[in-house]
Protein backbone atom coordinates (compact mmCIF):
# COMPACT_ATOMS: atom_id res chain seq x y z
CA UNK A 1 0.00 0.00 0.00
CA UNK A 2 1.08 3.11 -1.33
CA UNK A 3 1.63 6.60 1.39
CA UNK A 4 -0.71 7.93 -1.28
CA UNK A 5 -3.56 5.31 -1.26
CA UNK A 6 -3.31 5.72 2.71
CA UNK A 7 -3.74 9.74 2.47
CA UNK A 8 -7.14 9.11 0.18
CA UNK A 9 -8.09 6.71 2.84
CA UNK A 10 -7.47 8.96 5.24
CA UNK A 11 -9.29 12.32 3.76
CA UNK A 12 -12.50 10.08 3.16
CA UNK A 13 -12.94 8.81 6.88
CA UNK A 14 -11.86 12.83 7.75
CA UNK A 15 -13.32 14.92 5.18
CA UNK A 16 -11.74 18.39 6.14
CA UNK A 17 -9.76 21.02 5.39
CA UNK A 18 -6.46 19.47 3.17
CA UNK A 19 -3.24 19.44 4.14
CA UNK A 20 -3.35 17.86 8.09
CA UNK A 21 -1.96 15.50 6.79
CA UNK A 22 0.10 13.99 3.32
CA UNK A 23 2.33 11.82 2.01
CA UNK A 24 6.31 12.50 1.73
CA UNK A 25 8.94 10.61 -0.22
CA UNK A 26 11.25 8.62 2.06
CA UNK A 27 14.72 7.30 0.57
CA UNK A 28 14.10 3.82 1.82
CA UNK A 29 10.83 3.51 0.05
CA UNK A 30 8.81 2.94 3.38
CA UNK A 31 5.53 4.20 3.64
CA UNK A 32 5.72 7.72 5.25
CA UNK A 33 2.79 10.29 6.45
CA UNK A 34 2.96 13.82 8.08
CA UNK A 35 0.19 14.36 9.84
CA UNK A 36 -0.63 17.91 12.03
CA UNK A 37 -0.19 17.79 15.42
CA UNK A 38 -3.43 19.18 15.89
CA UNK A 39 -5.24 15.84 14.09
CA UNK A 40 -2.66 13.28 15.75
CA UNK A 41 -5.74 11.49 18.04
CA UNK A 42 -8.24 11.80 14.63
CA UNK A 43 -5.90 10.32 12.41
CA UNK A 44 -4.40 7.68 14.88
CA UNK A 45 -8.36 6.45 15.55
CA UNK A 46 -8.92 6.30 11.12
CA UNK A 47 -5.40 4.25 11.27
CA UNK A 48 -5.99 1.27 13.31
CA UNK A 49 -9.96 1.11 12.84
CA UNK A 50 -10.32 1.61 8.92
CA UNK A 51 -10.70 -1.70 7.26
CA UNK A 52 -8.78 -0.64 4.37
CA UNK A 53 -5.92 0.19 6.77
CA UNK A 54 -5.61 -2.17 9.47
CA UNK A 55 -2.70 -0.69 11.40
CA UNK A 56 -3.23 -2.46 14.47
CA UNK A 57 0.14 -1.74 16.16
CA UNK A 58 2.63 0.48 17.35
CA UNK A 59 5.82 -0.63 16.76
CA UNK A 60 7.60 2.11 18.52
CA UNK A 61 7.84 5.62 18.38
CA UNK A 62 11.09 7.67 17.78
CA UNK A 63 12.25 11.15 18.57
CA UNK A 64 14.60 13.23 16.95
CA UNK A 65 16.15 16.72 18.15
CA UNK A 66 16.96 18.58 15.20
CA UNK A 67 18.42 21.69 17.46
CA UNK A 68 18.72 24.39 16.56
CA UNK A 69 16.19 24.11 13.84
CA UNK A 70 12.80 25.00 14.31
CA UNK A 71 10.49 23.29 14.85
CA UNK A 72 12.68 21.47 16.84
CA UNK A 73 11.36 17.84 17.27
CA UNK A 74 10.44 15.17 15.12
CA UNK A 75 8.29 12.45 16.32
CA UNK A 76 8.07 8.98 14.18
CA UNK A 77 5.26 6.70 14.82
CA UNK A 78 6.45 3.43 13.37
CA UNK A 79 3.30 1.43 12.49
CA UNK A 80 2.52 -2.12 11.54
CA UNK A 81 -0.49 -3.98 10.15
CA UNK A 82 -0.61 -7.56 10.93
CA UNK A 83 -2.17 -8.67 8.24
CA UNK A 84 -4.29 -11.45 9.82
CA UNK A 85 -8.17 -12.50 10.08
CA UNK A 86 -9.73 -9.11 10.87
CA UNK A 87 -6.40 -7.03 11.24
CA UNK A 88 -6.00 -5.97 7.34
CA UNK A 89 -5.64 -7.75 4.32
CA UNK A 90 -2.11 -8.13 3.80
CA UNK A 91 1.18 -7.40 6.53
CA UNK A 92 2.07 -3.85 5.51
CA UNK A 93 4.00 -0.97 7.54
CA UNK A 94 4.04 3.08 7.86
CA UNK A 95 5.66 5.51 9.24
CA UNK A 96 3.95 8.81 10.66
CA UNK A 97 5.45 11.42 11.41
CA UNK A 98 5.02 14.78 13.74
CA UNK A 99 6.83 17.78 14.11
CA UNK A 100 7.07 19.14 17.60
CA UNK A 101 8.26 22.81 18.50
CA UNK A 102 9.48 24.52 21.88
CA UNK A 103 11.64 24.11 24.33
CA UNK A 104 8.67 22.68 26.10
CA UNK A 105 6.94 20.42 23.94
CA UNK A 106 3.91 19.15 24.13
CA UNK A 107 1.85 16.55 22.08
CA UNK A 108 -1.51 14.46 22.78
CA UNK A 109 -1.11 11.24 24.04
CA UNK A 110 -1.95 8.17 21.69
CA UNK A 111 -2.41 5.72 24.60
CA UNK A 112 -5.74 5.39 24.50
CA UNK A 113 -5.63 4.71 20.78
CA UNK A 114 -2.65 2.16 20.55
CA UNK A 115 -1.84 0.55 24.61
CA UNK A 116 1.85 -0.07 23.53
CA UNK A 117 2.10 3.67 23.05
CA UNK A 118 2.27 3.73 27.21
CA UNK A 119 5.98 2.86 27.63
CA UNK A 120 7.38 3.94 24.51
CA UNK A 121 5.87 7.51 25.19
CA UNK A 122 7.44 7.13 28.69
CA UNK A 123 10.60 6.48 27.20
CA UNK A 124 10.52 9.64 24.66
CA UNK A 125 9.78 11.56 27.35
CA UNK A 126 12.48 9.81 29.50
CA UNK A 127 15.03 11.35 27.32
CA UNK A 128 14.08 14.52 25.20
CA UNK A 129 11.28 15.87 27.78
CA UNK A 130 8.46 15.41 25.07
CA UNK A 131 5.43 15.98 27.58
CA UNK A 132 2.75 13.76 26.10
CA UNK A 133 -0.83 14.98 27.45
CA UNK A 134 -3.49 12.66 28.35
CA UNK A 135 -1.01 10.13 29.43
CA UNK A 136 -1.77 7.93 31.89
CA UNK A 137 1.35 7.48 33.81
CA UNK A 138 3.78 9.94 32.24
CA UNK A 139 7.17 9.50 34.41
CA UNK A 140 10.37 8.32 33.73
CA UNK A 141 11.29 4.79 32.88
CA UNK A 142 14.77 4.18 32.15
CA UNK A 143 16.63 6.89 33.79
CA UNK A 144 16.77 7.07 37.53
CA UNK A 145 13.57 8.74 39.02
CA UNK A 146 15.41 12.00 40.20
CA UNK A 147 17.49 12.79 36.65
CA UNK A 148 17.97 16.47 35.89
CA UNK A 149 17.25 16.91 32.16
CA UNK A 150 16.98 15.24 29.57
CA UNK A 151 19.74 13.11 27.98
CA UNK A 152 19.15 12.86 24.14
CA UNK A 153 18.71 16.32 23.88
CA UNK A 154 21.14 17.88 21.70
CA UNK A 155 21.92 20.79 23.95
CA UNK A 156 22.55 18.33 27.21
CA UNK A 157 26.24 17.51 28.07
CA UNK A 158 27.93 14.42 27.05
CA UNK A 159 29.36 14.27 30.64
CA UNK A 160 28.66 14.53 33.87
CA UNK A 161 30.67 15.56 36.84
CA UNK A 162 28.24 14.99 39.84
CA UNK A 163 29.04 12.81 42.15
CA UNK A 164 27.91 9.10 41.76
CA UNK A 165 24.85 8.29 44.49
CA UNK A 166 25.42 4.88 45.48
CA UNK A 167 22.54 4.73 47.87
CA UNK A 168 18.90 4.52 47.22
CA UNK A 169 16.56 3.75 49.62
CA UNK A 170 14.29 0.30 49.26
CA UNK A 171 11.02 0.58 47.55
CA UNK A 172 9.22 -1.51 49.73
CA UNK A 173 7.81 -1.21 53.34
CA UNK A 174 8.55 -3.07 56.07
CA UNK A 175 5.04 -4.41 56.41
CA UNK A 176 5.44 -5.14 52.48
CA UNK A 177 8.38 -7.10 53.31
CA UNK A 178 7.48 -8.83 56.11
CA UNK A 179 4.26 -9.73 54.03
CA UNK A 180 6.77 -10.76 51.15
CA UNK A 181 8.45 -13.19 53.11
CA UNK A 182 5.32 -15.03 54.77
CA UNK A 183 4.29 -15.56 50.95
CA UNK A 184 7.11 -17.22 49.99
CA UNK A 185 7.25 -19.44 53.33
CA UNK A 186 3.57 -20.48 53.15
CA UNK A 187 4.55 -21.19 49.33
CA UNK A 188 7.13 -23.82 50.77
CA UNK A 189 5.25 -25.13 53.09
CA UNK A 190 2.12 -26.07 50.47
CA UNK A 191 4.69 -27.63 48.14
CA UNK B 1 63.24 -34.62 68.33
CA UNK B 2 64.71 -37.02 65.92
CA UNK B 3 62.51 -40.07 66.93
CA UNK B 4 59.15 -38.24 66.38
CA UNK B 5 57.08 -39.78 63.94
CA UNK B 6 53.82 -38.01 64.35
CA UNK B 7 53.25 -36.05 60.58
CA UNK B 8 52.38 -32.67 62.08
CA UNK B 9 53.56 -29.28 60.00
CA UNK B 10 53.52 -26.27 62.57
CA UNK B 11 52.52 -22.72 61.10
CA UNK B 12 51.47 -19.83 62.92
CA UNK B 13 48.07 -19.04 63.10
CA UNK B 14 48.29 -16.02 60.45
CA UNK B 15 49.75 -17.72 57.49
CA UNK B 16 46.95 -20.39 58.20
CA UNK B 17 44.14 -18.23 58.44
CA UNK B 18 45.98 -16.51 54.86
CA UNK B 19 46.34 -19.45 53.60
CA UNK B 20 42.34 -20.55 54.08
CA UNK B 21 41.36 -17.19 52.59
CA UNK B 22 43.44 -16.92 49.73
CA UNK B 23 42.83 -20.79 49.05
CA UNK B 24 38.70 -20.01 48.86
CA UNK B 25 37.85 -16.43 46.99
CA UNK B 26 34.48 -17.41 46.40
CA UNK B 27 32.51 -14.53 44.16
CA UNK B 28 29.28 -13.01 44.39
CA UNK B 29 27.44 -13.97 40.51
CA UNK B 30 27.43 -10.17 39.49
CA UNK B 31 27.86 -9.93 35.53
CA UNK B 32 26.92 -6.59 34.76
CA UNK B 33 27.77 -6.68 30.78
CA UNK B 34 29.55 -8.64 28.01
CA UNK B 35 32.82 -8.92 30.48
CA UNK B 36 29.98 -11.57 32.49
CA UNK B 37 30.63 -14.12 29.45
CA UNK B 38 34.68 -14.31 29.76
CA UNK B 39 33.99 -14.69 33.68
CA UNK B 40 31.66 -17.45 33.29
CA UNK B 41 34.49 -19.32 30.67
CA UNK B 42 36.90 -18.73 33.19
CA UNK B 43 34.85 -20.26 36.12
CA UNK B 44 33.84 -23.30 33.09
CA UNK B 45 36.00 -26.17 32.58
CA UNK B 46 38.22 -24.79 30.16
CA UNK B 47 40.10 -22.13 31.86
CA UNK B 48 38.47 -23.40 35.51
CA UNK B 49 39.55 -21.63 38.19
CA UNK B 50 38.70 -24.30 40.85
CA UNK B 51 42.66 -24.76 40.02
CA UNK B 52 42.94 -21.80 42.60
CA UNK B 53 39.81 -22.77 44.94
CA UNK B 54 37.71 -19.88 43.28
CA UNK B 55 35.34 -21.52 41.75
CA UNK B 56 32.49 -21.45 43.78
CA UNK B 57 30.17 -18.48 42.38
CA UNK B 58 27.44 -17.89 45.01
CA UNK B 59 23.78 -16.52 44.79
CA UNK B 60 23.91 -14.83 47.54
CA UNK B 61 26.53 -11.86 49.08
CA UNK B 62 26.21 -13.07 52.36
CA UNK B 63 28.75 -16.16 51.38
CA UNK B 64 30.95 -14.03 49.02
CA UNK B 65 34.68 -13.04 49.37
CA UNK B 66 34.88 -11.67 45.93
CA UNK B 67 32.87 -9.45 43.91
CA UNK B 68 34.02 -9.14 40.30
CA UNK B 69 32.50 -6.12 38.97
CA UNK B 70 32.82 -7.17 35.09
CA UNK B 71 31.09 -4.53 33.02
CA UNK B 72 30.32 -0.77 32.90
CA UNK B 73 28.46 0.08 36.25
CA UNK B 74 25.46 2.48 35.06
CA UNK B 75 24.19 5.27 37.50
CA UNK B 76 21.29 3.72 38.22
CA UNK B 77 23.34 0.67 38.90
CA UNK B 78 25.72 2.07 41.17
CA UNK B 79 23.34 1.90 44.86
CA UNK B 80 22.36 -1.37 43.58
CA UNK B 81 26.23 -2.62 43.17
CA UNK B 82 27.07 -1.11 46.72
CA UNK B 83 24.12 -2.63 48.34
CA UNK B 84 25.66 -6.24 47.41
CA UNK B 85 29.03 -5.02 48.48
CA UNK B 86 27.95 -3.86 51.39
CA UNK B 87 26.49 -7.28 52.20
CA UNK B 88 29.23 -9.67 51.75
CA UNK B 89 30.59 -10.84 54.98
CA UNK B 90 34.25 -9.18 55.92
CA UNK B 91 37.08 -9.76 54.66
CA UNK B 92 35.42 -9.04 50.93
CA UNK B 93 37.71 -7.94 47.92
CA UNK B 94 36.53 -6.17 44.83
CA UNK B 95 38.23 -7.20 41.52
CA UNK B 96 36.77 -4.47 38.49
CA UNK B 97 37.19 -6.35 35.62
CA UNK B 98 38.11 -4.67 31.97
CA UNK B 99 37.83 -1.05 30.50
CA UNK B 100 34.20 0.03 31.27
CA UNK B 101 34.56 -0.74 35.07
CA UNK B 102 37.84 0.53 35.84
CA UNK B 103 37.67 3.68 33.80
CA UNK B 104 34.06 3.68 32.11
CA UNK B 105 35.86 2.86 28.51
CA UNK B 106 34.07 3.76 25.67
CA UNK B 107 31.26 5.15 27.51
CA UNK B 108 32.24 8.03 28.00
CA UNK B 109 29.05 9.91 29.12
CA UNK B 110 26.23 10.67 31.82
CA UNK B 111 25.29 7.51 32.40
CA UNK B 112 27.80 5.51 33.26
CA UNK B 113 29.91 5.53 35.90
CA UNK B 114 33.45 6.18 35.33
CA UNK B 115 35.34 3.89 37.34
CA UNK B 116 33.67 1.60 40.29
CA UNK B 117 36.31 2.53 43.02
CA UNK B 118 33.95 5.86 43.11
CA UNK B 119 31.64 3.16 44.75
CA UNK B 120 33.47 0.30 45.99
CA UNK B 121 37.11 0.04 47.58
CA UNK B 122 39.10 -1.63 44.44
CA UNK B 123 41.49 -4.47 45.03
CA UNK B 124 42.81 -5.42 41.81
CA UNK B 125 41.96 -3.91 38.49
CA UNK B 126 42.26 -6.20 35.18
CA UNK B 127 42.59 -4.62 31.94
CA UNK B 128 41.43 -5.34 28.78
CA UNK B 129 38.14 -5.22 26.48
CA UNK B 130 37.14 -8.01 27.74
CA UNK B 131 39.86 -9.21 29.56
CA UNK B 132 40.74 -12.93 28.37
CA UNK B 133 40.24 -15.57 31.05
CA UNK B 134 43.82 -15.85 31.35
CA UNK B 135 43.90 -11.99 31.94
CA UNK B 136 41.42 -12.43 34.86
CA UNK B 137 42.87 -15.49 36.52
CA UNK B 138 46.15 -13.42 36.51
CA UNK B 139 44.08 -10.52 38.66
CA UNK B 140 42.75 -13.57 40.99
CA UNK B 141 46.38 -14.62 41.11
CA UNK B 142 47.42 -10.86 42.17
CA UNK B 143 44.42 -10.91 44.54
CA UNK B 144 45.62 -14.26 46.22
CA UNK B 145 49.27 -12.29 47.01
CA UNK B 146 47.80 -9.35 48.30
CA UNK B 147 45.53 -11.83 50.49
CA UNK B 148 48.95 -13.21 51.52
CA UNK B 149 50.31 -10.14 52.66
CA UNK B 150 47.41 -8.84 55.12
CA UNK B 151 48.36 -8.82 58.79
CA UNK B 152 45.68 -10.11 61.34
CA UNK B 153 47.05 -7.37 63.20
CA UNK B 154 47.68 -3.82 62.87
Amino acid sequence: MKATAIIDALSRALPGEPGRFQAVESPDGMPTIVVDLGSLIAVGGVLRDDPALGFAFLADIAAIDFYPRDPRFELSYLLACPGVSGYGATPKRLRMKVAVGGEDPHVPSLSGVWASADWAERETYDFFGIYFDGHPDLRRILMPEDWDGFPLRKDYPIQIKEPVKTYSPLQVSEEEFVANIEAARSRARDE
Amino acid sequence: MSDLEIPVLTTTVEKMVQWARRSSIWPVTFGLACCAIEMMAMSASRYDIARFGAEVFRGSPRQSDLMIVAGRLSRKMAPVLRRIYDQMPEPKYVISMGACASVGGVFDNYAIVQGVDQVVPVDVFVPGCPPRPESLIYGIVQLQKKIDQQRMSA
